[in-house]
């Protein structure tokens, strides 16, 4: 058994031993002790309820998005911005929409006195509105980010739990696989896969997704497999197999259930992470197509007008903002997780 | 510790050879015709010449034989000519770029070397230096302020942070100007009489004594090196701070403070170089962050090195360009891994028994 492994279990008691003194309160009754720590220190510190609340605005933008921005019925898409024109040059905040203009929010007018729908955040070339891809690009980035997560956590999953599992040549070839996934530098393998994936896929969010699928699964494989062999020899994996369990069950239903939190902690910290590398990939021109609602997509716009970035500032300001908000939501939470589930930096010891 | 070294260093071909496999299985998801940029620059328009070329290159052959194709090349049985081959540094046509791919990535590498290799300073410097700062002054008001910089670091998307960076220092206040050198000095280091020993300007510009050309180069190297070390700083800083903490907290520490020691003797003397040991393990993935930050960077400044050549066949669909330039990537960061492993054990003697 490892050196951090004993710590943990020292820790595990104690924490168990202190729990019964206060006697457990609800909240333990209800999920477990060890969820129950999780879910009070994630509400506890200020940082990651500062995180907390950033992401469930996100939420909440992107369930209300056909209130906070309605689409355009004649696109038939509503990720398809609605655009004002064609001219070239980006129009600021503030201007009138003129053509095809989509159906004014019923709250406009009450909050702004403002009979006519403005482009809230400007345009950008193309006449593209931004307030419009902000709003929905929310809904894009939440469900790549969950996404991407969910199905790289089940790959690593698998492939952890098959390594520990079998060990010997198993364990061997699978490390080796993954190491060699681990050889390219991330964001450049995605690039790549992107772009190979385009023509077969059609631009979308599917290229960049599954690219960086691809290319996001091993460090879970890894801290999974190592958190099983670690499991493995703990004394409750013992005392199941002693009461006769098979393997597989004691693999699913107590080893798995304990190697989780750090997972968990990895995947939170990724979310913000995978929608960065998506919108990278967007802007370098292999992730959704042109007029997508896409917060990548929108920055890519300034490419175009280097010289002019001091006037139309608006197209990277705001989907910037969105961007940087929306990562460093995830990562407040995820660094909040750390620190709860770092045996040393536990409080009492 | 020799013993680990051999055997690291043994790993080394094996897991190249993987690299190179990954590489090609990504091949395998073009058609054959696409495929056929590894060995000529067009695709022919008429229907016969395509077939003939995939018979000629042998394109729909089964994956083993066109994987040992593509590694050591291709024999024509007519005229006896080799095509083909990785490993001879044949990596086939970027359409892209309108030149073979080995010869872009000679002419494009040492722009993106000097980068890297400016940026490599100030990362490690003053991401090391900010780390112990915040570390020595734990929870005191700079290191929240140290913090919250590295969170939002942390989250800040590169080519938002390079986009508003340009747009400050270049287009507000024409400081910094994008691009590599500008038109008078590039005049210059194409003369004849300008010596390219190194291929890197700024190296140049000092050898043959010409400061224009260094300090122009420089210039237009702020701005790149800002970008790239501010995402990477977040990293560096991380771990120092903690390994800083850490370390600060050892027993022979307190003893050094008991003896009566000066604070600063205690912390720059003995505890800095033992902090510093696990920073070392972030070695391979600040070559990631180089190399993943190159490409954006360099698409936004409009620079012209490897990183640019690889957005520009990535938007282009030039998947033979850009599975080239990936493989050079998986290749350094192998190497750069390597580097790292050896260098741990070297400093770090608990290491040499795993």
């Amino acid at each position: 058994m490892n050196k951090t492994g004993s710590n943990e279990n020292m820790a595990q008691l104690k924490g168990a031993s202190d729990a019964n003194l206060r006697e457990l309160g609800r909240l333990e009754e209800m999920v477990g002790p060890e969820w129950a720590r999780l879910v009070r220190g994630v509400f506890t510190n200020p940082l990651s309820i500062v995180g907390l609340i950033l992401v469930s605005s996100f939420i909440l933008i992107a369930a209300f998005a056909p209130v906070l921005a309605p689409p355009l019925t004649t696109l038939g898409d509503p990720y398809l911005i609605p655009r004002d024109g064609y001219s070239p040059e980006p129009k600021p905040p503030g201007t009138v929409w003129q053509h095809d203009i989509p159906p004014i929010p019923f709250w406009y007018q009450a909050v702004t006195g403002n009979e006519e729908w403005v482009h809230l955040l400007g345009t950008t070339s193309g006449q593209f509105d931004i307030y419009y891809g902000i709003i929905w690009g929310t809904r894009t980035a939440l469900f790549v980010g969950v996404f991407i997560t969910a199905v790289t956590v089940v790959i690593g999953l698998f492939v952890g739990a098959i390594s520990a599992y079998y060990g010997g040549w198993v364990d061997d070839l699978l490390m080796r696989i993954t190491e060699i996934f681990m050889a390219f530098p991330f964001l450049l393998a995605a690039l790549t896969l992107s772009a190979i994936l385009v023509p077969l896929f059609g631009r979308g969010i599917w290229p960049a997704t599954i690219a960086l699928v691809c290319f996001g699964w091993m460090t879970y494989a890894r801290v999974l497999r190592a958190e099983i062999l670690s499991a493995k020899e703990r004394d409750y994996a013992l005392a199941a197999r002693v009461l006769g369990a098979k393997d597989s069950r004691i693999l699913a239903r107590h080893i798995v259930p304990n190697a989780i939190y750090p997972i968990l902690v990895l995947a939170s910290m990724r979310v913000g992470d995978y929608v960065l590398s998506f919108a990278a990939l967007s802007f370098l021109g292999v992730g959704t197509d042109i007029g997508y609602a896409d917060w990548g997509q929108i920055v890519s716009f300034a490419r175009d007008w280097i010289l002019s970035l001091d006037i139309h500032w608006y197209i990277i300001v705001y989907p910037g903002i969105a961007l940087l908000l929306f990562g460093l939501g995830w990562n407040l939470i995820g660094d909040a997780l750390r620190d709860i589930l770092d045996p040393r930096l536990r409080k009492g010891n | 510790m020799t013993a680990y070294i051999i055997r690291r260093l043994l790993q080394l071909p094996f897991t190249m050879l993987g690299v190179t496999l990954l590489i090609f299985a990504m091949l395998q998801l073009l058609t054959p015709v696409e495929r056929s940029a590894l060995y000529v620059p067009s695709i022919p328009h008429n229907e016969g010449a395509i077939d003939a070329i995939i018979a000629k290159y042998g394109l729909d052959d089964p994956f083993y034989i066109q994987y040992w194709r593509w590694l050591v090349g291709h024999k024509d049985v007519n005229t006896g000519e080799i095509k083909g081959g990785v490993l001879r540094g044949d990596l086939g046509f970027s359409r892209s770029g309108r030149q073979d791919v080995i010869d872009m990535i000679a002419q494009r590498l040492p722009a993106t070397v000097e980068m890297a290799l400016w940026s490599v300073f100030p990362i490690i410097g003053i991401g090391i230096w900010l780390g112990v700062i915040s570390a020595i002054n734990h929870n005191k008001p700079i290191d929240q302020i140290i913090r919250v910089f590295t969170t939002i670091g942390w989250s800040f998307p590169t080519f938002v942070f390079g986009l508003l960076v340009l747009l400050l220092f270049y287009t507000k206040l024409g400081w910094f100007p994008p691009g590599r050198l500008s038109d008078p000095i590039n005049a210059v280091v194409m003369s004849p009489s300008f010596r390219r020993y190194t291929q890197l300007n700024t190296v140049d510009g000092l050898l043959n004594g010409r400061m224009d050309v260094f300090w122009d180069a420089l210039r237009h190297l702020v701005l790149p090196i800002l970008t790239l070390s501010y995402v990477v700083w977040a990293r560096i800083l991380r771990v120092t701070r903690s390994s800083m903490l850490e370390t600060l907290r050892q027993d022979y520490l307190r003893t050094a403070r008991a003896k009566g020691l000066s604070e600063k003797i205690v912390v720059y003397r003995h505890a800095f170089r033992n902090a510093l040991l696990p920073v070392i393990t972030i070695g391979g993935s600040m070559v990631v962050g180089l190399l993943d930050g190159t490409v954006v960077t360099e698409v936004i400044f409009n620079y012209p090195g490897m990183g640019s050549a690889t957005a520009r066949a990535a938007s282009s669909l030039d998947a033979t360009a850009v599975l080239a330039f990936v493989l050079f990537g998986g290749m350094v960061l192998t190497v750069a891994n390597l580097i790292v492993d050896v260098l741990y054990a070297m400093v770090d003697p608990r290491i040499r028994l795993t």
